[in-house]
């Protein structure tokens, strides 16, 4: 009998069990989970504040999920080592675990700039964890002034999540737009909007040169005044006890596509990782939930013997705010086409005769085919691309192409 | 395990298939409670004056909507794709992942698919049921040649 060890609760470890147990039903699993709770959805932290969730339903998994699975939880300890040699890892409680297999799916952490003064500041949280979630709740009023410092997707959901319980919400980025890391300008600047008609303020391309206690003096010379900092800067890969122990480590753990880092035996999934991406031809960090599953779940079948290859990973993110909804996916290099149409926008980035990327603002029926001519690489002069980009359907592809994808079991 | 299936060189593009999948889902007495309404049926015909078909969740295999769920509310049981809409908070993932543009918000923002009708009292798909030239079919297939 296999000994599996987890390192991490998230979706990446779920997958992970879940990929295990669809090849292996009898091997011991022990979860380490740092957090005490029951697996629960990360990203649900803000739909939890504004109350459109609670903590029952933001279970991941079924209440008796571990206890099905077969798998013992570690709650609330932590890995601090891997001995790759003695396959083993140790805990912060003293426990050492014996591996055949482990997946390292440790997630992020945030990260968090040296701010002058930043320790002057009574109220600040992260907006990370389902206890930063609860912990920040604690401290809103409806006479709260709210500073975000960050307008990534973290900062901007956090935003939405709690402005109907607070009296004014200032986000801050030192980038020039929102959601730079999945949006351009043109599109950047129509969410912004949106952002500001829901009574979101911001400042960008402006960052907090010092704080004191509730004040944020900016670069640009504006005074802030605050009574809850929430920092949303942005997340590193927890990749230090693959590195300590020797592995290979970039912005994340450098894995295959079966999800193998370079140590042996030894698999990482989710946000601590570093795959590849097929929009891009190389390894990047893709801190995206989907993408955690399914990492998780490849390196969970591969540690039990089976044999599965994850390796058409994109970048990809639907998101909502205040009833208006953006998608992304892949990476935005090749030629830009655009299609506006009253309240949507669609851009499309095309290279070598494929769909690399995509950026909808409304518009986002269907969008699935979309990801799909990215994920499948298929080459745009088969289809009907031109009726795509209006809208997505099923009418773009040839019949014949059509009784394959509708015509069978898929 | 039946799934189903549109012949579409006998799709007619008549649309009863997404009233008698609202309707079905609806849990009115009468179809008529549905005239003058603005439906949100789980099937859904697409095409144009040449070709119609109508398109509803394929109970994939591997279903990358399940996968890919960032509240964990889809799930496949016993081979059905269902999905807990208690859970959803209509994020829209399950849309940017499907390849068959299979998932819609339903009335309240909140997603739907197709369970089959096992999630109503039909019993069996209505769409199936009240497809009037018989292109939708509900059977066991195997892959596509």
């Amino acid at each position: 009998m296999k000994n599996y060890v987890i390192i991490g609760n998230g979706a990446a470890a779920i997958g992970c069990i879940e990929g295990i147990r669809s090849v292996d039903s009898e091997g011991a699993i022990t979860v380490v989970s740092k957090e005490p709770h029951h697996v629960y959805s990360r990203p649900l932290i803000s739909y939890y504040l504004e109350g459109k969730t609670d903590l029952e339903r933001m279970n991941y998994r079924a209440p008796d999920f571990y206890v099905k699975a077969g798998c013992g939880v570690l709650r609330g300890d932590s890995a601090v080592k891997i001995d790759s040699a003695a396959k083993t890892v140790t805990t912060e409680k003293g426990k050492t675990l014996p591996y055949d297999a482990l997946c390292v799916a440790a997630g992020s952490s945030p990260f968090v700039p040296p701010f002058e003064g930043l320790d002057t500041v009574e109220n600040k949280f992260g907006f990370m964890t389902l206890d930063d979630a609860l912990a920040l709740e604690k401290a809103l009023t409806p006479e709260t002034r709210v500073l975000i410092v960050g307008a990534g997707l973290i900062g901007l959901k956090c935003a939405e999540g709690i402005r109907d319980r607070v009296k004014s919400i200032t986000v801050c980025d030192l980038a020039d737009r929102v959601l730079s890391s999945i949006l351009d300008a043109d599109c950047a600047s129509v969410i912004q909007r949106h952002l500001e008609e829901n009574g979101i303020s911001f400042l960008l391309s402006d960052s907090a040169a010092r704080f004191d206690k509730n004040v944020a003096y900016m670069k640009s010379g504006a005074e802030v005044g605050f009574d809850v900092l929430v920092l949303a800067v942005g997340v590193r890969a927890n990749s230090a006890l693959v590195r300590d122990a020797g592995g290979e480590v970039n912005r994340g753990v450098i894995i295959d596509t079966r999800m193998k880092t370079s140590l042996p035996d030894v698999y990482a999934a989710g946000d601590c990782a570093e795959g590849y991406d097929a929009s891009l031809g190389a390894n990047r960090v893709l801190a995206i939930l989907p993408n955690a599953y399914m990492q998780g779940h490849t390196a969970g079948v591969n540690m039990a013997g089976g044999d599965a290859v994850f390796d058409n990973a994109i970048p990809m993110n639907s998101i909502g705010f205040f009833g208006l909804h953006i998608m992304s996916a892949g990476s935005y290099d090749g030629d830009m086409t655009e299609i506006k149409d009253g309240g949507t926008l669609k851009r499309f980035f095309v290279k070598e005769g494929l769909l690399n990327g995509f950026m909808l603002i409304g518009g986002t029926e269907r969008a699935g085919i979309y990801t799909s001519l990215i994920r499948e690489r298929v080459p745009l002069d088969t289809i009907d691309f031109e009726s795509a980009e209006k809208i997505a359907s099923n009418s773009i592809f040839s019949s014949e192409i059509r009784r394959k994808k509708f015509g069978g079991v898929v | 395990m039946k799934r189903v299936y549109v012949n579409e060189e006998w799709c007619l593009g008549c649309h009863l298939c997404e009233y008698n999948c609202a309707f079905a889902n609806s849990g009115a007495r009468y179809m008529t409670a549905l005239k003058g309404k603005k439906i949100f049926p789980r099937i859904h015909v697409e095409g144009d004056d040449k070709i119609t078909f109508a398109v509803s969740c394929r109970h994939c295999e591997d279903p990358i909507c399940v996968k890919s769920c960032i509240a964990g509310a889809i799930s496949k049981q016993d081979g059905v794709v269902r999905i807990d809409r208690t859970k959803c908070v209509g994020c829209l993932t399950c849309v940017l992942v499907c390849p068959y543009g299979a998932l819609a918000p339903g009335e309240d923002g909140v997603m739907q698919k197709c369970e089959l009708c096992l999630n109503n009292t039909c019993g069996a798909p209505a769409c199936v049921t009240g497809c009037p030239n018989k292109a939708i079919v509900y059977e066991e297939r195997s892959e596509a040649e």
